[in-house]
């Protein structure tokens, strides 16, 4: 489940569920493109993904937590192991320490975060070879996308090139 | 203007800490310990001064320190001042908490693992403060590690010079100088607010009736910075709540009963730039957590509550902010 806040102009404390968007699902056997993620003893975790809108930084912030069908949490080794080996390598050498226990904004309890510090800057790296968005900024959805391209390789989330060229058209 | 910001810095809560009965393991049981808490501090940092009274009665184990007040969990990265502000709606003196060193509630609350955890949680507010002002937290980044240690230093002993002096070198802007302070005039920019606000959806006449928080869940927290669009404009605290709680204002006048407004430990950071100003020392600050009581229903603001102030929101926005600065 995802809930995504709207960004700049909204009151911050409104939140909307965005249910069509495809990469952001929870990893669980319900949803079509989702996975199911069994560890060795065929134990079924789920994950939960929030994208919440950080007034200070000005960009969104994902938020996630990981747990067990019996509602034990994981913790961050087990989460490494659900996650691809490319992702897990990644979070090794750079954004591992990027990813910190904090509370949830909304729902008062621990979650992990991954730290908007840097990210309006590699956005607009992103953005840079782009001139419709030099020009005219770039939507809110393309600008989602986009962000969620990079930060959900982090998780092990890859956006379908699909969504991508639905929101450039 | 320094007179204010001493005080804040001065401020302390008087606290009654009893051990929690399923930690107890001797009789007869301890009395609790007696604690002078500074309004700008944390419950955690209090360790030293707390588990001597207790560790001959400890069961077996490793120390988790977690606190509670009537049942609530307390969350341990707001500042002591804060806290009391919030959830004692008639302040209670002394402050009876309970202290748990077992058995933490890792569901509730993120890990606290003694000062570093507490350091890191500052730092990192200095960091959004830092980035809320200037677009990005490079003079935060930038500080030495002995500055920082400092810096940090001066928060734990509660010393306002020295921690005028750690800041300076941060550098985090200026908010107005002290003339146009006196007419309540602010420079266009952003300021970094934190509020609490307790919403109970009842009315009661005097703050002993008020019913009690049992859940987090009841107090929305509002971490948005203030955007100051005109300058030279005289900005009231009424308006800058206005800004920040549109809600709570819509189609109102000015209150007219109970004014008051809580605003807890602004914190404070940022150097003491002179900007043609005699005085000196304006600087960033970061308001933190303004606990705030409303009504629901008719989102009439009852309460409002800054370091255990009540002041009117007539006052000019900025002196709030030049006052406060240094928490």
């Amino acid at each position: 489940m995802c809930v995504l806040v709207p960004a700049e102009d909204s009151n911050e404390e409104e939140m909307c569920a965005v249910e069509e968007e495809a990469g952001f699902c929870e990893i669980e056997g319900a949803a079509d493109n989702a996975t199911l993620v069994q560890s060795k003893h065929h134990e079924a975790h789920f994950y939960d993904f929030h994208i919440v809108y950080s007034s200070s930084f000005r960009v969104p912030v994902l938020y996630f937590r990981a747990y067990c069908s019996d509602g034990r949490p994981l913790l961050l080794n087990d989460i490494e192991k659900d996650l691809p080996a490319c992702s897990s390598k990644v979070l090794l050498e750079t954004k591992w320490s990027f990813i910190t226990l904090e509370e949830h904004p909304f729902l008062n309890r621990p979650w992990y975060k991954l730290h908007p510090c840097g990210t309006s800057e590699w956005m607009k790296l992103l953005c840079l070879g782009d001139e419709v968005a030099a020009k005219n900024g770039l939507a809110i959805e393309l600008y989602l996308v986009s962000w969620f391209s990079v930060v959900g390789q982090v998780v092990g989330l890859k956006t379908p090139l699909e969504m991508v060229k639905s929101q450039r058209n | 203007m320094m007179e204010a910001q001493k005080y804040v810095w001065e401020g302390a809560i008087p606290l009654q800490i009893h051990l929690h009965e399923s930690e107890i393991t001797s009789l007869p049981p301890p009395s609790p310990a007696l604690i002078l808490a500074p309004r700008i501090g944390y419950l955690p940092l209090l360790l030293p001064l707390i588990k001597p009274y207790f560790s001959s009665t400890l069961p077996p184990g490793q120390d988790t320190l977690w606190f509670d007040y009537k049942g609530l969990p307390l969350k341990w990265y707001i500042p002591t001042g804060v806290l009391f502000d919030l959830l004692c709606a008639e302040p209670e003196r002394p402050w009876n908490l309970t202290v748990h060193f077992r058995g933490y509630p890792s569901n509730l609350l993120i890990p606290c693992e003694g000062e570093e955890s507490v350091k890191w949680s500052f730092i990192n507010s200095l960091k959004e403060a830092d980035y809320i002002i200037n677009g990005n937290c490079k003079n935060v980044m930038n500080m030495s590690q002995s500055d920082q240690v400092e810096l940090w230093r001066s928060v734990m002993d509660g010393n306002l010079d020295k921690y005028i002096r750690s800041s300076s070198k941060l550098k985090l802007g200026t908010v107005t100088t002290a003339e146009a302070d006196m007419v309540g005039q602010v420079k266009a920019g952003k300021i970094p607010v934190r509020l609490y606000v307790w919403s109970v959806n009842e009315d009661f006449e005097d703050m002993e009736d008020a019913p009690e928080v049992d859940n987090w869940d009841q107090i929305s927290y509002i971490n948005r910075p203030l955007e100051i669009h005109k300058e030279g404009k005289y900005f009231t605290l009424h308006d800058a709540l206005k800004n920040l709680l549109p809600e709570f204002f819509a189609g109102k006048p000015l209150i007219n009963d109970k004014p008051c407004i809580e605003e807890s430990e602004d914190f404070q950071k940022v150097s003491s730039e002179d900007v043609g100003s005699s005085t000196g020392a304006e600087e960033g600050k970061e308001i933190f957590s303004q606990p705030m009581e409303s009504c629901c229903n008719d989102a009439e603001i009852k309460l409002i509550r800054i370091q255990g102030i009540e002041p009117k929101l007539e006052i000019p926005f900025s002196w709030v902010v030049n006052q406060l600065k240094e928490s």
